[in-house]
């Protein structure tokens, strides 16, 4: 389409303020972690460090817990996923092939599950936890997490089997193969980088959970890496902010890499999700 | 018969004639059990639980057993003024976040759908926010805000705006400095679900309409709105209900501070019933959020889709 060039650049400049107003607080972020104690307490910040240091990440992991974190969240994070996917795949499935009255219960579900605060669903989680002596431990965590990530992995995966042509299964069903053969032999197959997107989303969902985390586990040898980055904000918000920054930082980058690998398919998952259901 | 025919038969609302085309099997229930009883015992079930408590005296660490009180919880509610007040702060930042972020997602959307040399950059760069942890974005903001060592003041200060200000613990300026966070971390994710809604705008129609010389405005208002309009409302919705219920980037912006200023209502009631043990009383404000939500929303939705039949 032609467009004049008046409009084009006004067009750049428009995505360049975009540009900027996206990444200025990363770009921050970034450079408050490597920045020495000196530069920190100056008076005029610099956007790149004058002697870039690693002294803040070592302090970070001094002052904190940090890896023992890290190895939580990705226990919560891992279980979470897996199971999560192991399950909603075959729900999934019935929910794209089957229009019967459990399917549409379960889409309704989904859109429900939106639209309640957690607090509602917290308080009897925390009782019932409680009573099975699964507060404080990542057991009860990621049986909350696979709940919790079970509508948007639902989601994603009915439309992945929609994507999936149908004359496939009918070619197996007059082969005589059943439903769970079907899904097994036929679909799975065909659905697997939409299941591996699927658990990478479910993963990272959990990886940054913070609500759920910060009311069941309540020794920091249990805590996850959210919850153990809000005690480097002191009690009265007072924050050391360089290990603060370094430790946001290194938390940041396992969900930025996995991200960049399944964005297209989320993109598409949505996608997909919403113009056909 | 084919998925495509079924699915089009349930997007125009058609009656389900048949009890289902396929004789019953027991297949599906052996597929759905899986994640039927986890959903049913984990999430379904505490959320009616949490309704029935919200008829109860329930706390944590009492030895007296729960009574059930009836009404009482929201009787004392509707004389909370301080939840009442975090009820108008919950909707101004839903509202406040809700509306530029889908402005601001529309036009990056708009924009990242033309073909720009910088494109990728900013679709590269739109996944950050999307990606990173509630936590780290509400760190990173405070950094950004730091009264001392902030990137903001120092460029307010290189311009000449005055001398900076503490935004987070100013009772005027918390408010709106945490909305504009919340405007950030949202946006990604609005961008690109209406990006993808844009993909579905027919090129040829575009193309018909500039060369009877429509310009870019007539453009977007005859061609691809109406094709967009369905996917904006249902992700405006969804970002509305979302951020009326937002916890993790306020709690850790500005726990609620200054003086209840940035209290949104869940935090509210999360400090009810893990600080103070209320369980029963923040349940009952988790119902009311529930139900004044649905109301609004039901009446913004309604409004919207007869304003459609006009046009």
């Amino acid at each position: 389409m032609r467009t004049s060039t008046g409009s084009r650049v006004g067009q750049y400049l428009a995505l360049l303020a975009y540009l900027v107003f996206l990444a200025f607080p990363f770009l921050w972020l970034v450079s408050t972690a490597f920045k020495s104690p000196r530069e920190l307490g100056s008076p005029h910040p610099t956007w790149i460090p004058e002697d870039p240091t690693l002294d803040n990440f070592r302090q970070a992991f001094d002052e904190q817990p940090l890896l023992r974190a890290a190895g939580n969240s990705l226990l919560a994070a891992l279980g979470a996923a897996l199971i999560a996917v192991l399950i909603a795949t075959p729900l999934a499935y019935v929910m794209a092939r089957h229009r019967s009255r459990l399917a549409k219960a379960a889409t309704g579900w989904v859109v429900v599950s939106q639209a309640f605060p957690l607090v509602l669903v917290i308080i009897p989680l925390f009782l019932v936890l409680k009573n099975l002596r699964l507060i404080n431990s990542l057991a009860g965590l990621v049986l909350v997490y696979v709940v919790w990530a079970l509508p948007f992995a639902l989601w994603m995966l009915v439309g992945y089997v929609r994507a999936v042509p149908a004359e496939l299964e009918e070619a197996a069903a007059v082969d005589g193969a059943g439903r769970v053969r079907t899904l097994v032999s036929v679909i799975a197959p065909l659905l697997a980088p939409g299941i591996v997107a699927t658990a990478l989303f479910a993963f990272i969902t959990a990886w940054n959970e913070f609500f759920f985390a910060l009311v069941l586990l309540k020794t920091p040898e249990k805590q996850t890496l959210p919850v153990v980055l809000t005690h480097f904000i002191g009690a009265e918000g007072v924050a050391d902010l360089g290990p603060l920054a370094a430790a946001a930082f290194l938390a940041t980058l396992p969900s930025l890499v996995v991200f960049a690998i399944i964005q297209r398919r989320i993109t598409s998952g949505m996608l997909a999700g919403a113009v056909k259901s | 018969m084919t998925v495509v025919t079924a699915t089009k038969r349930s997007a125009q609302g058609a009656p389900r004639a048949d009890g289902g085309r396929r004789p019953p099997d027991h297949g599906a229930w052996f597929l759905v059990l899986p994640a039927l009883i986890p959903i049913l015992v984990l999430s379904v079930g505490p959320l009616l639980y949490g309704i029935l408590l919200a008829f109860t005296d329930a706390q944590s660490g009492r030895t007296e057993p729960t009574q059930w009180i009836g009404g009482l919880n929201f009787r004392d509610l509707l004389h909370d003024t301080l939840f009442w007040e975090s009820f108008r702060i919950g909707l101004v930042w839903a509202v406040g976040v809700t509306v530029p972020q889908f402005l601001l997602a529309l036009g990056l959307a708009l924009l990242l759908n033309q073909e720009l040399k910088l494109r990728w950059l900013a679709r590269a760069l739109a996944i950050i926010p999307w990606a990173m942890p509630e936590v780290v974005v509400g760190v990173m903001w405070r950094l950004v805000y730091n009264p001392d060592a902030g990137v903001l003041n120092e460029t307010l200060r290189g311009l000449g705006l005055g001398d900076g200000r503490d935004w987070l613990s100013g009772l005027a300026t918390a408010l709106p400095a945490v909305i504009v966070v919340g405007v950030w971390a949202g946006m990604p994710q609005t961008t690109v679900a209406l990006l993808a809604g844009l993909q579905n705008t027919p090129r040829e129609l575009h193309e018909a309409a500039a060369m009877d010389g429509a310009g870019a405005w007539r453009r977007f208002r005859t061609v691809t709105w109406p094709t967009l309009r369905p996917a904006a409302l249902a992700i405006t919705a969804l970002n509305f209900i979302w951020n009326f219920n937002s916890f993790a980037l306020v709690y850790v912006l500005t726990s609620g501070g200054p003086g209840g200023r940035t209290r949104l209502p869940m935090l509210f009631a999360y400090e009810e019933a893990f600080r103070y043990g209320q369980f029963g009383y923040a349940a009952a404000m988790g119902c009311v959020m529930v139900a004044v939500v649905s109301v609004l929303l039901a009446l913004f939705l309604v409004r919207r889709l007869k304003g459609g039949d006009d046009t």
